[in-house]
């Protein structure tokens, strides 16, 4: 075997016409592909696609730690853990649904000041965009415990000016505390994915022409009609993507929950991670994971078809 | 009323900055709770300003180690990662190969599922084995999620590339190793740089899967985790905002030579 047999280094070879070559590519230049394919599609099979598959057989499963797990087709857990935990299901949706919405805009003005207004500030805006993902994020949502503590000043402004008199009758805080309340957890979520919703905002905003703006002008729309019109519809891959980026990871996550919520603010991610990792009931930690993966999935699919934007991969 | 007219003018603009101050507040309290002295063991409400953190950044049981151990994961995780993303990215511009539909698919997956499902599903699949839970799950666990990422920002970069260069290389009787090696990696670098540094990000933060999959390993993000429970050292605001500073000077630096260079071209 010679040296030259290793897979070679991908060559950057555009296709040749047919016509000219005289042989057909030498298998050996057939299996390139495959080759720089290999390692990396293996290891999404094998630590990806396969523990889903060990989770599925799991989740079916009926036994104990000591006694060891069967797959006994027990579907029953799936209707248990749905009955027991579907209040943190919906409140994973809403609460995963409204920072999303929430992200979208506060998000979108700062997306269109560093496209359009921002100048030479632009590259500065950027950095201060991404600068936050530069400290660990979870001591960053653990600063947001000293931004609403009780007796802060977010607590102070928000009681004097009444809205917590609001929020409280709505139920989305108490009557004087913002801390281990619904609004501090989504207000943290909403925190930890905004730069998620930003970056692709940004990027399909930056890619407007100008002129269509003044075009729009000149046609006597409002600046309200121009957007409306034009801008807006123009964003819209990156409002798709943006959302996405924001609502999948915060479907899924605990931090915020167990940091800045209280018992009555469990998301669904809390409860797999304490079925998994502090009950060891592994079949419903299983089932609750698949379930939120269907649902996740579900709408996913359903929301990138309605919106018709099928080019994010 | 003019002063109405012009916030109806500027709400844009306004409306923009207020969401920055939103993002840029907890890294300035982090920054100012780095030199608190606070009373208990949380570090949570202002007390008094001292600087003794800061002298001893590493007094803290495990904290200084959690760190370097984060640092060589996302260390090996970014080298694997780029690696074996790089060559997906290249195999899926450049060549022809059967089920190409699977294998977009296979690489979009990971970045469309909530984080905690792919900790749990790795988590029975290392208990099934029956492998210890520890530097290296977490190590695979890092690769893994780090993939996709990688490939999408290399993909993005290949893709724009003026295949013309290589054929002149060809043309000029560079061979296939050389051409690789002096002409498309040079001007695929921009995107392997940002794929590989978007790896190393992701991996030295990553909390959820690393809790599921780590044992009883500790990594910083699972230290300060840890501290939430039992007591908030101030040295971890030390640390925080250290990694900000330094972060935000290299980001500056590059900019301020990049500028330079630009300028140096024009003349």
């Amino acid at each position: 075997m010679s040296v030259t047999e290793a897979p070679p280094a991908p060559p950057a070879e555009p296709e040749e016409p047919r016509k000219l070559t005289l042989r057909k590519p030498s298998t050996r230049k057939r299996l390139v592909p495959y080759w720089l394919l290999l390692p990396g599609i293996l290891w999404l099979v094998v630590f990806f696609a396969l523990p889903l598959v060990y989770q599925a057989s799991t989740s079916v499963q009926t036994g104990s730690l000591e006694q060891g797990f069967e797959v006994t087709w027990h579907f029953q857990t799936y209707v248990d853990a749905l009955r027991e935990y579907y209040p943190q299901f919906i409140r994973s949706l809403l609460y995963a649904g409204t920072a999303t919405i929430l992200c979208l805009l506060l998000g979108y003005p700062l997306a269109y000041l560093i496209a359009f207004k921002a100048g030479r500030w632009r590259n500065l805006v950027l950095v201060l965009v991404i600068a936050p993902f530069f400290t660990s994020f979870l001591i960053r949502t653990l600063a947001w415990k000293t931004i609403l503590a009780d007796g802060g000043a977010v607590v102070d402004v928000l009681n004097t000016l009444h809205v917590l008199d609001v929020t409280s009758w709505l139920g989305w805080t108490e009557s004087n505390r913002v801390l281990a309340t619904p609004m501090a957890v989504v207000c943290g979520l909403t925190y930890n994915f905004l730069p998620f919703m930003i970056l692709p905002l940004y990027t399909s905003l930056e890619r407007i022409d100008g002129r269509l703006h003044e075009a729009a002008g000149d046609l006597y729309a409002t600046p309200a009609t121009t957007f409306r019109k034009v801008t807006f519809p123009l964003s819209m891959p990156g409002v798709v993507s943006g959302t996405l980026l924001t609502f999948i990871p915060a479907s899924g996550d605990y931090v915020n929950a167990e940091l800045l919520g209280s018992t009555d603010t469990k998301m669904v991610g809390s409860v797999i991670q304490s079925q998994f990792l502090r009950v060891l009931d592994y079949p419903t930690a299983a089932a609750l994971s698949f379930i939120l993966m269907a649902i996740v999935l579900l709408m996913v699919t359903f929301y990138i078809r309605r919106s018709g934007t099928e080019d994010l991969v | 009323m003019s002063v109405l007219r012009w916030i109806r003018r500027n709400l844009i603009v306004i409306a923009g900055l207020l969401t920055l101050a939103y993002m840029i507040l907890p890294n300035i309290v982090v920054m100012v709770f780095s030199f608190n002295k606070p009373k208990g063991r949380f570090n949570y409400a202002w007390q008094q300003f001292s600087l003794d953190a800061w002298e001893d950044p590493c007094g803290v049981a495990d904290l200084c180690g959690s760190l370097s151990l984060s640092l060589q994961i996302a260390f090996w995780a970014t080298l694997g990662a780029t690696a074996l993303g790089t060559m997906i990215a290249f195999a899926l511009v450049r060549y022809r190969f059967r089920a190409r539909g699977a294998i977009n698919s296979l690489i979009f997956l990971p970045m469309a599922m909530p984080e905690v499902v792919m900790a749990a599903s790795l988590l029975t699949l290392f208990l099934n084995m029956g492998a210890e839970l520890g530097f290296w799950t977490v190590l695979i666990a890092h690769i893994m999620f780090c993939l996709s990422f990688v490939v999408t920002a290399v993909k993005a970069r290949v893709m724009s590339m003026d295949p013309r260069l290589e054929e002149a290389a060809r043309d000029l009787y560079a061979g296939p190793v050389q051409t690789f090696v002096r002409v498309t990696l040079p001007i695929a670098a921009p995107g392997i740089a940002a794929g590989a540094l978007l790896a190393f990000a992701l991996s030295f933060d990553d909390f959820i899967i690393t809790n599921f999959n780590a044992g009883s390993t500790v990594t910083f993000p699972m230290f300060v985790w840890g501290s939430a429970q039992r007591g908030t050292p101030v040295q971890i605001n030390v640390i925080g905002t250290a990694m900000f500073v330094i972060a935000v000077l290299m980001v500056l630096v590059g900019q301020l030579i990049a500028s330079r260079r630009k300028s140096n071209a024009r003349n």
